[in-house]
């Protein structure tokens, strides 16, 4: 999947914060998505790495994408059909 | 950058099995209060059924005065805040700069207190299971308690723990 091609409902950034703070943020968010709206979550907890996809597969969402960029990670997340 | 293959199992429209955790939160120390807290605000973050069964000392954490009180160890407690020979840890105000220590240790890295965790997990839906029996032999009151808790006992929360996933013991 190109990620150019990716287009975002909703940005989330987590800068600074950790764990569980991006999880339970990003759970808000995509709470607030419809099923197939894509959020962009920005994290910079090193724990993101392995956290973020283990979010969205427990979620029942798919991580569709993800960007390293210095220091950062950005996730493309649809929300799935759950809720 | 890097494209990631969507999973057989999460196809859309898949039904979601709701999961569950069990906790069993026992210290009452403020290094102690975090984890359970963590681990049931994550939880309830990732969809499941989340409890924790607040006993022993752990009920502190329940306890309206004292959760705002609750402290660090500085005796026995090697890799607490102020790393000292032992002894040095029962020195008066060891204690309360061990906890000021971790409490600034938080702030500066953006993580809530215990109040504004416990807030997130009642908002989240977790079930707060307060320990009965702690209730009685501690002298506890209902009234003593936040708002919002199941005061039940050991059966109650094992008939909750027996549907868990994941059961841990803090």
């Amino acid at each position: 999947m190109d990620i150019e091609q990716l287009e975002a409902t909703d940005t989330l950034d987590t800068s600074g914060l950790l764990c569980p703070l991006p999880v339970y943020k990003a759970g808000i968010a995509l709470g607030k998505l419809e099923p197939g709206q894509i959020l962009r979550l920005i994290c910079t907890d090193p724990g993101s790495l392995a956290d973020i996809p283990a979010m969205a597969r427990q979620r029942g969402d798919t991580l569709l994408a993800s960007d390293s960029t210095e220091g950062s990670q950005v996730f493309w997340i649809e929300k799935g059909s759950q809720t | 950058m890097t494209a990631l293959e969507r999973p057989a199992d999460l196809e859309p429209g898949a039904e979601p099995v709701r999961k569950r955790l069990a906790l069993v939160a026992s210290k009452g120390t403020l290094d102690q209060a975090y984890p359970p807290l963590i681990l049931a605000t994550t939880a309830a973050s990732l969809g499941w059924e989340v409890g924790i069964y607040f006993t022993f000392y752990g009920l502190d954490i329940l306890h309206k005065d004292r959760m705002e009180h609750l402290k660090v160890a500085s005796l026995a407690n090697p890799s607490g805040p102020i790393r000292v020979p032992n002894l040095l840890g029962a020195m008066p105000g060891a204690t309360a700069a061990a906890t000021k220590m971790m409490k600034n240790w938080m702030k500066n890295a953006k993580m809530p207190d215990l109040a504004e965790f416990m807030e997130m997990a009642r908002d989240l839906g977790v079930t707060l299971f307060a320990c009965a029996t702690t209730m009685g032999v501690m002298g506890v009151k209902d009234s003593d308690l936040i708002e919002g808790c199941d005061i039940a006992g050991a059966a109650a929360f094992l008939d909750f723990a027996a549907g868990a996933d994941v059961q841990l013991y803090i």
